[in-house]
């Protein structure tokens, strides 16, 4: 049985085989509406997130399917200090598949030691998520049209970010691709990633503090939030701040056909002015979330090849 | 220093000075009823200096926990007094109910009836990293 824990539980060809899955149902959603009639996935939140939540129910819901769980940890038999993994035993002979937030880091993977059925980790404390990260690669490739061969810059707070590392850590097994990691000196990107998801292969990168300077050579800008709590020192968040937030007025020199992405939410980081420019995806990224978990379910029901 | 010559057990030769008391209680040796010796300090032409421990029991030892601890160590199995087998170790792949994890999120630490696993992730520089949280050793 096949669970989703880590983006690297998934080989190259996997990937590429649920952004092609992905894409039918784009094109067809009418001849994959029932095809997980009788099904049930179970969405286990023991800490809330509703926008990934929602997106695991619609998506179960597109495909035909039904939906149970619980939204928050005091709703479920967590406050009652039952494990994940006696909770998956019990959910698993209920549903199909479950899809599972924690706060605890690794709760996900220690579920997938007991659970009858196939877990996906909707994500474990600041460790990992690895359907946003199928969202952003889904997201890269339809307004690409490839994989490989960009520029991309992230931007914020790149120490913190699980979606920024996630999101690295599978574009460095594609070819070709630059990365600039913009942010402040505090929120570099740890130096693990660096050394053995980057150096290691060789892949190229370059660390700024400003995004003003590199803005004009990006193809895709990967924006998340800096919070001010993670300055060390005030001087610094008053002299940087404006720095991480993305304006109109940054977008002059950017490239006609740059790509926006954002894990959302966002607070200020990026400016409403922005919605409306066509190079903004980030809206588009939510609605690629839904598919591309549409065909994970799939793939793991082991419903489509 | 003369210590009698075991029969049928096992010594663990090459050990790095001072990683044998270490040993002696990774591997439970003081539950031992048999013969156990423990030699600090020998003097090696390699090694310069090196710890021995001779034990004189065929007992199972778990050679996860002694390549992790030292791997530079030279396992002999004697039997009838004779050196029937000689292992050479490696840092082991899986290392599980040996390390805690002590990342205060991972859930290991507050589900204990979990296995503690952590895995090798640089041979190089012997990182492992706990299986459930991806956080390094210490
Ligand atoms: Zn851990």
């Amino acid at each position: 049985m096949r669970h989703l824990i880590d983006i690297t539980d998934l080989t190259v060809g996997e990937i590429d085989e649920l952004i092609s899955v992905s894409e039918r149902i784009i094109d067809d959603r009418q001849s994959f509406s029932d095809i997980c009639k009788g099904k049930k996935i179970a969405t286990l939140f023991f800490e809330p997130s509703t926008r990934t939540r929602l997106s695991f129910e619609a998506a179960m819901l597109e495909l035909g399917g039904s939906v149970l769980g619980f939204a928050s940890a005091d709703s479920s038999s967590a406050s009652k200090g039952e494990s994940v993994s006696d909770t998956v035993r019990t959910v698993g002979c209920y549903a199909d598949i479950i899809a599972m937030r924690h706060p605890k880091e690794g709760a996900p993977m220690a579920a997938s030691k007991y659970s009858p059925v196939p877990i996906i980790n909707a994500g474990d404390g600041g460790h990992n998520h690895p359907t946003q990260t199928l969202a952003d690669l889904l997201t890269i490739q339809r307004e690409k049209k490839r994989l490989d061969s960009f520029t991309i810059g992230f931007c914020g707070d790149l120490m913190f970010g699980r979606t920024v590392h996630s999101l690295i850590n599978a574009l460095s097994r594609y070819e070709n691709i630059k990365f600039i990691f913009i942010s402040p000196e505090e929120l570099r990107l740890p130096a693990y990633i660096k050394e053995d998801t980057l150096n290691k292969k060789g892949i190229p990168f370059t660390e700024v503090e400003r995004l003003e300077r590199v803005i004009p050579m990006l193809d895709i800008l990967y924006m998340t939030r800096v919070q001010r709590e993670r300055f060390f020192n005030e001087a610094d968040y008053v002299r940087l701040k404006d720095s991480y937030i993305l304006e109109p007025q940054k977008l002059l020199s950017a490239k006609k056909d740059l790509s926006i992405l954002h894990p959302l939410p966002r607070v200020n980081e990026i400016s409403h002015n922005i919605d409306d420019d066509p190079r903004a995806c980030y809206f588009k990224q939510v609605l690629n979330g839904k598919y591309i978990r549409m065909a994970l379910i799939l793939k793991l029901l082991g419903l489509e090849g | 220093m003369k210590i009698d010559e075991i029969q049928n057990g096992i010594v663990l030769d090459h050990i790095k000075a001072g990683n044998s008391m270490k040993i002696y209680k990774y591997l439970d040796l003081d539950r031992l009823d048999c013969t156990v010796a423990l030699i600090r300090n020998v003097k090696s032409n390699k090694m310069g200096k090196k710890d021995i421990i001779k034990i004189d029991s065929p007992i199972e030892i778990n050679l996860d926990i002694l390549g992790y601890i030292d791997s530079g160590i030279t396992v002999n199995i004697i039997k009838n007094c004779i050196l029937t087998g000689k292992h050479h170790l490696e840092l082991p792949e899986k290392l599980t109910n040996v390390l805690r994890c002590r990342n205060p999120r991972c859930i290991t630490t507050e589900e204990s009836n979990l296995d503690s696993v952590f895995r090798l992730t640089d041979r190089e520089n012997c990182v492992y990293r706990c299986e459930y949280c991806e956080a390094e050793s210490v």
